[in-house]
């Protein structure tokens, strides 16, 4: 099977012999109470395709609350992957397979289901009280509503009791193993290798030897009732990918951008210090680097978020690649301090892992509606480098990307990610870590002034970067400030023609980057009329839309931009090659108005603030849409 | 390494010092370039960071390194300072609106932490730079720019916030009283760990004598309570007034009045901090006998002390970072 319709056949195109169909790509959704353990059932589901050689792309998704009422349509919690033996850019449209754990959970995610899609529900959980509580006046699994698709009704509670009732566990334990029966039941349909999940239970539960023994112990049945009650009339199978060769791991957004800095410290050759403070969706990244103090890693967990970067430019005065991470509401409360390190010039990044907002917002949904903020959420001229990350894996890359610029031109940097990136996961070719760039800068050890002066504003003719003195060094101390400075001595300046000179300077110094940044780069047809202009996130969806629609003979074109402060050198030129360009983002039309004032060129917007990522139908249509009007 | 010899002057730069004629912030600035100049602290090792207000510009008169901040941030970014270069030697210069009002929380939370940073709070009880509204330490009742009716505000007790706040070093001392002041700068210095000095100084152009009582020569001799580790705590033109412990509290008696057995000897390196805050309720603000000098001094393990230990026994354990085994942490696959 192939194109846009594939997913879990139904029983007219199955084979009866319960010999196994082959899918080339398959869209799973395991949806549950937040207490169940969707995400991470789902991620184990997801190394265990990993393991297997699949591509895939996953998107959690989960209530703001940490336990929200049980049983109730905000509790729900869901986990969604796409599996294929094909390179593949996003987590799938719509779910060819649905795993709900209770009538809740069936009730918010069942419009998603592929129409004839397969349907696992745990019969258990649809009492009277779970479907009172998710609104249910009849039972949908007995009044016929659910025809349309294949369900198969699994007592998961009872069966996972008997399956635990020797491993020791007792209690509410008991049942907290059900979401390995349902991944069990997954691994049996699927024909996913049993062992990489076994051995990770076994590795994580080494110390709690009854936890472990039960969640084996369900995950078996729940292959075992798949096998024995012969549970489909097949199982399906997702061949392994055809990738580019190399070694993978399959990574999180969070966790490829801590690791990503950890890189960039050494190839900064400088220690990291990371100032933050807890928020959705960044927090793990603090998570993340406080594991790795072997690598001389300091992280900071401030009292608030002015804190946070406060620490950070403190440390990167004394010399660290110095970093603080938050999201929108938290870089508001930064914005302040942002001024202060781009006054300073000193090096610094500053991630945005984006959310939808504003205020507290739709904190654990993604959203790309901090790019204008970015750009101009400061007091005064204050002009930053901006680079934006768009996919898991490509955090790595750009957390070594900021941090080059922000070394190699004194300045801060925004770094943008989002919930999307952030939490989903993909497969990553792990780079030769001998071949990471080199970003090292070299610190002023000397004074650079007539008489042993040191003139700390006295600036690198090329970059125009300012001379990084750290604390220490003998006959550069020197003060630096908010106030604004003489362009050369660096003392207090009121002085209008100097406070010109040095506005106008930091606004050249971000702009000169442009010259040292990739060339923007048209992905698809070079001759076509449209093309589709992206940041951030939206990659996946774009690129698939294009693949697509060039599948079906249109003629398309997508450029998908990383720096968005300044822009590419050779944007402008790659705008005027085509007729049309369509800007889908997940914001009301930030980048196209950017494009519209800096290029003038009539853009045209797909936005979509919905707390969801664009399917790729959505864009998909859209260009079709452009293209014949 | 030998530590150059300095006099007060290689610490002055070519700034030309802005402060009002008579500001009390003058002799401050002497009073730390002429302890600087013996502290035996190579002077690119030192690092002066300040915050916003009049005293905020104090870090472009020393021959340091320095950084003039934003409001109130001075102690966040001395943090990251000192949690990254614990080998400098970190001063923080604030003042009453800059650590208390708009900076409150990054005070605390530096001194709880107990980072190895010296805290110098210059307390003129008013907002001088944005000329004359009251401050968190202004009484209430007074008549300001931004009070014509007289303040409602009841003011902080700064030697009581940072005792309660959980620092190690807290001594206050006053701007006109150099050798005084100059013993404190040593004793914060000599503490390893957080210290805040409370420095009250005088500006004369909005808040004009406040502190008259500790500096007025009849009046300080009533008012001034000179805590000296080890000592009884007796103050008064000839010893007359001591403080005792009484119904829970310290109390000024006459000396005259209780056997000598009572009176309080002044020990700032009990451990228990409830002593200190006794001593610190004897006043709240300078309007009367008020404490200064030394009132806790009890050293614990610093945050960067703790924070270097830690990565010093992930290398131990772990061995130095490898980064091509981080990133293979979570499990590979090898495709073809
Ligand atoms: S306003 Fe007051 S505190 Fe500020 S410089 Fe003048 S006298 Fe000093």
């Amino acid at each position: 099977m192939s194109g846009d319709a594939p997913g879990v056949p139904d029983g007219d195109t199955a084979t009866i012999d319960r010999s196994s169909t082959e899918l080339d790509k398959v869209v799973i959704r395991f949806a549950g109470d937040s207490g169940d353990g969707m995400q991470l059932a789902g991620a184990r589901f997801t190394d265990a395709s990993a393991a297997f050689g699949n591509d895939l792309a996953t998107l959690p998704s989960f209530p703001a609350e940490i336990r929200a009422p049980a049983g109730t349509l905000p509790g729900v919690s869901s986990f969604q992957v796409q599996i294929a033996d094909f390179d593949i850019l996003t987590a799938g449209d719509q779910p060819d397979c649905l795993v709900a754990m209770n009538p809740a959970a069936l009730k918010a995610n069942l419009k998603d289901l592929r129409p004839s899609g397969t349907l696992i529900v745990n019969r258990d959980a649809f009492d009277e009280r779970n479907l009172a509580k998710a609104g249910y006046e009849v039972n949908p699994l007995d009044d016929g509503s659910l025809t349309g698709f294949k369900v198969i009704e699994v007592p998961m509670d009872s069966l996972t009791k008997e399956a635990v009732k020797d491993t020791g566990v007792t209690g509410r334990d008991v049942l907290r193993s059900k979401n390995f029966f349902a991944i069990g039941l997954l691994a049996w349909l699927f024909n996913r290798p049993q062992e990489p999940t076994v051995e990770w239970v076994e590795q994580k539960f080494a110390r709690k030897a009854d936890v472990a023994a039960a969640n084996i112990a369900a995950f078996k049945a729940g292959y075992t009732f798949g096998f024995a009650t012969e549970a489909t009339k097949t199982t399906y199978t997702v061949k392994p990918a055809k990738l580019e060769s190399g070694r993978y791991t399959n990574i999180t957004g969070n966790t490829a951008l801590a690791w990503g800095l950890v890189a960039a410290a050494q190839c900064a050759k400088l220690p990291l210090f990371y100032g933050t403070y807890p928020i959705t969706p960044a927090s793990d990244v603090l998570h993340e680097l406080s594991k790795h103090k072997n690598f001389g890693v300091r992280t900071f967990q401030a009292e608030d978020e002015i804190a946070g970067i406060g620490t950070a430019i403190g440390a990167a005065f004394g010399g660290a690649l110095a970093v603080t991470g938050s999201s929108g509401p938290g870089i508001a409360l930064k914005s302040e301090a942002i001024s202060l390190a781009l006054m300073t010039e000193l090096p610094l990044i500053v991630i945005n892992v984006q959310r939808g907002g504003p205020s507290t917002g739709l904190p654990t949904k993604p959203e790309q509606s901090d790019l204008l903020f970015s750009l101009f959420g400061r007091h005064g001229e204050s002009p930053v480098p901006v680079v934006a990350i768009s996919s898991p894996s490509d955090a790595f890359a750009n957390a070594i990307e900021a941090a080059r610029i922000a070394l190699k031109y004194m300045t801060p940097v925004i770094l943008l990610s989002d919930n999307l990136i952030a939490n989903g996961s993909e497969p990553w070719r792990l780079p030769d870590v001998d071949q990471l760039p080199d970003i090292s800068v070299t610190r002023i050890t000397e004074p650079n002034g007539p008489d042993g002066a040191f003139l700390p504003y006295m600036r690198d003719v090329h970059t125009f970067a300012r001379p990084w003195a750290v604390p220490g060094t003998p006959g550069l101390e020197h003060r630096i400030g908010g106030i604004e400075k003489d362009a050369i001595t660096g003392n207090v300046s009121y002085d209008p023609a100097n406070h010109q000179l040095m506005t106008d300077t930091r606004a050249w110094k971000v702009k000169n980057i442009a010259n040292d940044i990739p060339p923007v780069e048209i992905y698809g047809d070079d001759d076509a009329d449209i093309l589709v202009l992206g940041w951030g996130s939206t990659k996946g969806a774009i690129r698939a839309a294009i693949n697509r629609l060039r599948a079906s003979g249109k003629k398309v074109a997508s450029a998908h931009l990383t720096h968005l402060s300044p822009f590419p050198a050779n944007l402008g030129e790659v705008l005027d090659r085509f007729d049309k360009v369509l800007i889908p983002e997940l914001n009301t039309g930030q980048l196209r108005m950017l494009i519209r004032a800096d290029y003038l060129v009539p853009a045209e917007g797909l936005n979509k603030v919905a707390g969801v990522p664009f399917t790729i139908g959505e864009i998909a249509d859209k260009i079709m849409e452009m293209m014949e009007s | 390494m030998t530590t150059p010899t300095y006099t007060r002057a290689d610490f002055q730069t070519d700034q030309e010092v802005r402060w009002c004629p008579g500001c009390g912030d003058y002799t401050i600035l002497a009073a730390v370039q002429g302890y600087m100049a013996q502290m035996g602290v190579p002077k690119e090792k030192i690092v002066f960071i300040s915050g916003i207000g009049c005293s905020s510009r104090f870090p472009y008169y020393m021959n340091t390194y320095g950084m003039h901040s934003i409001h109130g941030r001075a102690p966040a970014i001395a943090s990251g300072l000192a949690a990254s270069r614990p080998d400098l030697d970190v001063w923080v210069i604030t003042g009453d609106g800059d650590a208390l009002s708009i900076g409150g929380n990054h005070l605390i939370h530096a001194l709880r932490r107990n980072l190895n940073i010296k805290i110098l709070l210059f307390n003129n009880q008013i907002y001088g730079l944005t000329k004359g509204q009251y401050s968190p330490t202004s009484e209430v009742g007074k008549s300001t720019k931004s009070t014509p009716y007289g303040s409602i505000d009841y003011p902080f007790n700064p030697v009581s916030l940072a005792i309660g706040a959980e620092a190690g070093f807290v001594a206050r001392t006053i701007d006109m009283d150099r050798p005084h002041t100059q013993a404190m700068l040593e004793a914060a210095h000599q503490h390893q760990g957080a210290a805040l000095v409370e420095i009250y100084q005088n500006c004369n152009v909005f808040n004009d004598k406040a502190f008259l009582q500790l500096t007025g020569k009849e009046e300080r001799s009533h008012n001034r309570i000179d805590l000296r580790a080890g000592e009884p705590i007796v103050f008064g033109p000839n010893g007359d007034h001591a403080v005792v412990w009484r119904e829970g509290k310290a109390t000024v008696v006459d000396t005259a009045s209780v056997p000598t057995s009572d009176i309080m000897v002044h020990d700032p390196s009990r451990l228990d901090p409830s002593t200190a805050f006794a001593l610190s309720r004897l006043s709240h603000g300078p309007y009367g006998p008020t404490p200064v000098g030394i009132f806790r001094d009890v050293s614990r393990p610093t945050y960067e002390d703790a924070m270097s230990h830690q990565l010093v026994e992930a290398q131990e354990k772990r061995g130095p970072g490898d980064l091509d085994k981080l990133i293979s942490s979570l499990g590979t696959w090898t495709v073809d």
